[in-house]
């Protein structure tokens, strides 16, 4: 990168970096300067707050893991593969990213619920998805999706192709292929699809309580929870909203971290090109 | 034993070639960039598939489109060696040559055995921990060599070996490749755009022009008759097999057949390729007085236009070695070239090239 020289340019974007930066900030310092550290422990031990946290962790790995299990092989096909439809499948991947939460709750009430078009098929399994644990973990999903898949699609694409060729023609299957080299090589950017998925679906507010409602210890999240709180006690409120910030901030550190020591990550020197 | 027909094509371009190579022979396609060399190897490794035709290696079909029989590759007994080598990355030398045996099921022991007997063979034991990042060009390129051999394959696959590598390495390890290819029990299908690899690596060599084979035949047969201009340019070469003799002052002698030659010392031993362009051929009638150091005197024998039309001649001598040389039109005239005329034919030795 270049030495910073202070030109006018440079001044104007440094202003507006530093109105942003501030903006940004701002909020997440006043939140820390409100809470008291010490009483944050104790706070914790109230009933709710554990039963809140418990509940989050579960659905959004839960969630996180389902989205890993179906959007891996989705990402591969639309990273890989030409086929029909495969810009309405690249539309429908999007979509929740621009879709305002509570609709998307509304949605999966009219697919999932009890007189939805695929909850009747759900219920006579005996499975019932509205204002139950699987329902967060739904619409978590539904609204965390598109941050794994469109990161493990853009992983999956920059392999080599080349290098699949290689070990195909070393008498490797495709699925060889695709466990030892694909996924290998597409890890630190799987990686970060799935800190950034994490941390959506730990995040989900809106589809959440519009799908599955808002039951302590079934459905209540901590983001639900934290909306609670404020209704009656701020300081409640405010210790929730700290856990949650320290979790996303963790996120968000580990995801910074993982690529530059991965195995063939950015780091990591690539084949020969010419 | 190679038997194909591949019929393809991709846009503007088309590719129509029969290709014939008997057991443990080497053969090497020499074309231009974008003669479709590169396609006609990932057509016969399965990476491709041909519009028509049929790939038949040692009495296996792997493709055949009459039958619709079509391999992966992966069901495919090659080697395959690409340009670029595509080593695995994220994979450190043993690796990389293992993981062939790894895909087919290789249990670990005798797969760690056959790779550690590999990587010796190849002279890169000591590299076995090494990601191909901290590897050089031509550490690299064994290391693909070995990941192809380690499969014992019944055809190996080599597009441009050399490409890769930097003028110093090219050097030594193109007669370090000639020896291993010799000892393979394979057939070998080795593509180049650069005809004297094609000279000092084929036993038989196809010429590919636009997708079609303008010529095929020995060494020989493409040295002595030339079939087009592009052959002729590229091909119509002098070639030597001898032996270095002595060496002075950076000049080596190399006794062959016909004679001995003083050729560039690059401080190769034993048997060595000589190759000299027709152009670095000058001829008169006079013996010349300048430096130079191969004089040959003989009788011309046979004068061929080149290209056919063209403003330049193709001048085969027999002297003691047999020479080409290739001299202007209006030169020839002036020398009144003719066959049965006497010649001296001399070049300098800095107009050799050499090969181990």
């Amino acid at each position: 990168m270049a030495p910073t020289r202070l030109t006018p340019f440079t001044l104007v974007a440094a202003i507006a970096a530093a109105l942003l930066t501030g903006a940004l900030a701002l909020p997440v310092v006043a939140l820390v300067l409100r809470s008291e550290p010490g009483a944050l422990l104790g706070r914790m031990a109230q009933p709710g707050v554990l039963e809140a946290l418990r509940l989050s962790l579960i659905t959004s790995v839960a969630a996180t893991a389902l989205v890993v299990v179906l959007g891996t092989p989705l990402a591969w096909l639309l990273a890989s593969r030409a086929f029909p439809g495969r810009r309405a499948v690249e539309v429908l991947v999007q979509l929740p990213m621009v879709l305002p939460p509570t609709v998307a709750g509304v949605a999966l009430l009219l697919a999932f619920g009890r007189m939805g078009i695929a909850g009747r098929a759900f219920a006579l399994a005996g499975l019932t998805l509205p204002f139950t644990t699987l329902g967060v973990v739904v619409a978590q999903a539904f609204m965390a999706a598109p941050f794994y898949v469109l990161a493990a699609r853009a992983g999956f694409a920059s392999v080599d192709r080349r290098l699949i060729e290689a070990a195909r023609a070393a008498r490797a299957d495709e699925g060889h292929a695709f466990r030892r080299i694909v996924l290998p090589l597409a890890a630190p950017t799987l990686a970060a699809g799935m800190a950034m998925t994490l941390a959506r679906a730990l995040g989900e507010f809106g589809a959440t309580i519009t799908f599955a409602g808002n039951l302590p210890g079934v459905t209540r999240t901590l983001p639900l929870a934290v909306y609670l709180a404020l209704q009656t006690d701020l300081d409640a409120a405010i210790t929730l909203s700290v856990l949650l910030l320290v979790m996303s901030v963790a996120l968000l550190v580990a995801l910074r971290a993982l690529p530059a020591s991965w195995p063939g990550g950015p780091g990591a020197p690539g084949p020969a090109r010419h | 034993m190679l038997q194909a027909r591949l019929v393809t094509r991709r846009g503007p371009f088309a590719l129509d070639l029969e290709l014939s190579a008997p057991e443990r022979a080497t053969l090497v396609v020499v074309g231009e960039n974008g003669s479709g060399k590169t396609t006609l190897l990932r057509l016969l490794a399965g990476l491709d598939r041909p519009d028509a035709g049929h790939v038949r290696v040692d009495g296996a079909t792997w493709f055949d489109a009459a039958t619709g029989v079509n391999a992966p590759p992966e069901r495919r007994s090659v080697g395959w060696v690409p340009q670029d080598l595509a080593l695995f990355p994220h994979l450190n030398a043993a690796e990389n040559v293992a993981f062939g045996l790894h895909a087919q099921g290789v249990p670990r022991d005798a797969a760690g055995t056959r790779t550690a007997a590999m990587l010796a063979r190849l002279g890169i034991a000591g590299l076995a921990d090494r990601r191909p990042g901290a590897l050089s060009g031509g550490e690299r390129q064994r290391v693909a060599l070995g990941r192809a051999l380690v499969l014992e394959p019944r055809l190996l696959l080599l597009d441009e070996p050399f490409a890769a590598l930097d003028r110093q390495t090219r050097r030594g390890v193109r007669g370090e490749l000639r020896r291993l290819l010799a000892g393979l029990p394979c057939v070998t299908v080795f593509v180049t755009h650069d005809p004297t690899e094609a000279l000092a690596f084929g036993d038989r060599i196809v010429v590919l022009e636009d997708g079609r084979a303008s010529q095929a035949g020995d060494r020989d047969d493409l040295l002595r008759h030339p079939r087009s201009p592009y052959v002729a340019e590229f091909l119509g070469l002098n070639l030597f097999r001898g032996t270095v003799t002595a060496r002075a002052d950076g000049v080596a002698h190399v006794a062959c057949d016909g004679g001995t030659l003083a050729v560039a010392d690059d401080g190769a031993d034993g048997e060595v390729l000589v190759v000299i362009a027709p152009h670095e051929i000058v001829l008169a009638r006079e013996r010349p007085a300048g430096s130079a150091l191969n004089v040959f005197a003989g009788l011309v024998e046979e004068l061929t236009p080149e290209p056919p039309q063209g403003e330049r001649v193709r001048v085969r001598i027999a002297s003691r070695p047999p020479l080409v040389a290739e001299v202007t039109r209006a030169s020839a005239e002036a020398m009144g070239l003719a066959p049965g005329v006497p010649v001296h034919a001399s070049f300098k030795a800095t107009g050799t090239r050499v090969f181990r």
